[in-house]
């Protein structure tokens, strides 16, 4: 799970980390009664899950709280990569001395928390990476330790070679660490860590990525979801325990386990169309699932055909049948639908599909080249 | 021969009065499965489908003998399940249980590998070994005793992998499900390495999916180590960035991870990928016939030194006795 910056700055701010004054707003009044409250220079935020936001006209310096309300009425309403603008941050603009990268995220290969850091701050880190590899230092830490004094402040030593400026990115480096293990963190990064003309250091921007798995015991996390900046549909299908990821094609697809509904949308590639979505029913597939997927599927428009692939396992191709069947009575699909199913009571899911004439196929291809034949 | 689980396999059910983990237990008796036990706290003195039930795993082991454990507990206590299984000296712990959080995971690998114990999972179908013994979830029917073994980080995509090798007549030795978590017990390294080892299997399937770089250390290893073919099939050539396709380590991130990379890593180091997943049964058969063509050659040169007779009736001779 994405949340925003200001959410982030706010878990900052809870584990000692130094982040700018400011709050949230939905209006340019609100905009120009937080920067009057600040009562100097801000900077305006666009609030959305997506990178860029500076360089796609995101975020703006004001002079005054005047300045704030009129430039934030732009920002309003912006398309930033297809997320609309919703919420503004309002912040103290700091002076800056210095600019540096901190991130921590989870190394898969090495099964450890990994910490990066970087004199080069306030740019796309992935682009210091490509070009000067050299300015990035990382180190990886002892899951059953925890990050060590010492390990931190080699880190910290790297950014800076004033002892005294060390410290202070070592300190901030540990308290990262905590926070990042605290809410069950996929990332954890700050770009920049800025240092102010007299020596204090303080995070300007914030990013926290939420591991979905751990939210069942992060309440506090899981309250700082923002349907508005998910998609709909994948809320919609969340909510109904299914796992759905829009795509742009015309093949509806429903599968049972995400590496074969992965390996349906290849194939449906594969034979010259798009997929016009990712669904995984999951495990265990009451009829009301399909009926649910199968909602979630028809409400786009671009698709022409939708598939159900089944493998029956713990999923049983009767309970599939019975869905498609009721789905079908209930939604009365405008478009055709073609289903395989192979498995646990696949003869007994066919009879149950000849109530509504559908014909089960046992391949996964042929349901796929049909499915296309029937969009064209 | 096979690898991880066989018929000296004893198995305790974590969780074996559970939804899911009295059906498995049940399915995994019906299939021959050695199921010595079953664990659910408070239960203990029970019995299940004849199985005996008890309060901890420590007391399967000392009294049942389990040295393998299948877990079926819910994401909170499931960690607990694994630190419990190893600590009570189980060697193979396969853990089934999908939503476990990955930080968790950190430290229960670095945990079970420092007891020197193996975990499956989690997320994962789990391993069968045909007609030896089942220690998972997937469907029993579709699996047909052979020489071709399968590791694959998907579920019901390996079922399909399996029916389609099946179907073209070719068996399995061994089918490892390593689970599509980022963090978990057994990647494909330690499955190839296993399988090279393993004098039951001649040829490897290797499933891979989007996400992390395993298929590509994959890659670099078989080149390195792995002596038999190897073939396989790479999920997710469709994939957005940036999304999670159901699998909590599906998701393409920075650039990394994708399908594509994969495929070529693995091409580089000669290992065809199929397009489709039956492929993957006509890639397999064209490296069996090249490997019996390359048998048959080498039993020739052989034959030339030794009489063909008394070579055949020895052959014979060994050949029963392990039936």
């Amino acid at each position: 799970m994405k949340i925003h910056e200001y959410q982030a700055k706010e878990l900052f701010k809870k584990f000692g980390m130094l982040v700018p004054e400011g709050d949230v707003a939905t209006t340019p009044e609100q905009v120009g009664q937080i920067a009057d409250k600040i009562g100097k220079p801000v900077m305006v935020k666009s609030q959305v899950h997506v990178g860029g936001r500076g360089k796609a006209g995101g975020i703006k310096y004001a002079e005054n709280a005047h300045a704030a309300w009129e430039i934030s009425k732009q920002i309003f309403g912006m398309d930033i990569k297809g997320c609309t603008v919703r919420k503004v941050l309002v912040t103290e603009a700091v002076d800056i001395a210095s600019e540096s990268y901190i991130g921590i995220i989870i190394d898969r290969a090495a099964k450890k928390p990994v910490i990066m850091v970087s004199p080069a701050g306030g740019v796309d880190i992935e682009e210091v990476a490509a070009k000067t590899p050299e300015k990035i230092f990382k180190m990886h830490v002892d899951p059953m330790l925890g990050l060590q004094n010492y390990q931190a402040l080699t880190l910290g030593s790297f950014l800076f070679k004033d002892m005294k400026m060390a410290r202070l990115a070592a300190d901030f480096i540990k308290k990262l660490y905590i926070t990042f293990m605290h809410v069950d963190g996929s990332l954890a990064e700050v770009n920049p860590l800025i240092t102010t003309p007299d020596g204090q250091m303080w995070a300007i921007d914030a990013k926290i990525n939420i591991d979905d798995n751990g939210l069942f015991r992060r309440p506090e996390i899981e309250a700082m979801r923002d349907p508005e900046e998910e998609d709909k549909y994948e809320t919609q299908a969340k909510n109904a325990g299914l796992s759905f990821v829009k795509l742009d094609g015309s093949i509806g697809c429903i599968v049972n386990g995400a590496g074969l509904a992965m390996a349906t949308m290849d194939t449906v590639k594969h034979f010259g169309a798009e997929p016009a979505n990712f669904l995984d029913i999951g495990g265990s597939s009451n009829p009301e699932k399909v009926v649910n997927a199968m909602n979630i599927i028809l409400a786009d428009p671009n698709v022409k055909a939708i598939l159900f692939n089944i493998f029956g396992g713990i999923t049983r191709c009767d309970d599939v049948a019975n869905g498609i069947v009721t789905a079908v009575k209930q939604l009365n699909p405008p478009v055709p639908i073609v289903v395989r199913l192979t498995g646990t009571n696949e003869e007994a899911g066919r009879e149950i599909l000849q109530e509504v004439d559908i014909t089960a196929t046992s391949s996964m291809e042929e349901v796929v080249k049909r499915a296309i034949e029937l969009a064209a | 021969m096979a690898i991880f689980v066989s018929k000296k396999t004893k198995v305790v059910v974590q969780g074996i009065t559970g939804r899911d983990g009295s059906f498995h237990a049940k399915q995994m008796l019906d299939y021959g499965t050695n199921v010595v036990a079953g664990v659910t706290p408070g239960k203990g003195g029970e019995k299940f489908e004849g199985v005996p039930v008890f309060n901890t795993v420590d007391e399967a082991v000392k009294e049942a003998k389990a040295n393998t454990s299948i877990i079926f507990v819910p994401p909170k206590f499931s960690v607990d399940a694994i630190y419990e299984a190893v600590d009570a000296g189980i060697e193979l712990v396969v853990c089934i249980t999908e939503g476990v959080p990955a930080i968790d995971m950190l430290k229960v690998y670095a945990y079970v590998k420092q007891k020197g114990a193996r975990l499956i999972g989690p997320n994962c179908p789990g391993v069968i070994s045909p007609g030896l013994s089942k220690v998972g979830i997937m469907p029993a029917p579709i699996h047909k005793k052979g020489k071709v073994g399968v590791v694959s980080r998907s579920g019901t995509l390996t079922y399909e992998v399996v029916y389609a090798l099946t179907n073209k007549g070719i068996g399995q030795s061994s089918v490892v499900g390593i689970g599509g978590d980022p963090i978990i017990g057994t990647n494909f390294i330690d499955c190839l390495e296993a399988f090279n080892e393993d004098s039951g299997t001649d040829a490897i399937v290797m499933i891979g999916e989007i996400g992390g770089t395993d298929e590509e250390e994959a890659a670099k290893y078989i080149k390195k180590y792995v002596k038999k073919p190897v073939v396989s099939f790479i999920a997710g050539r469709t994939a957005p960035p940036g999304k999670r396709m159901g699998h909590a380590g599906a998701i393409i991130s920075g650039g990394t991870g994708t399908a594509a990379d994969k495929i070529k890593a693995l091409n580089k180091v000669g290992i065809p990928v199929a397009d489709l997943p039956s492929g993957i049964a006509d890639l397999m058969e064209e490296a069996l016939a090249k490997l019996k063509k390359k048998a048959a050659k080498k039993k020739a040169k052989k034959s030339t030194t030794k009489k063909k007779a008394a070579k055949k009736t020895t052959k014979k001779k060994t050949a029963k006795k392990k039936r």
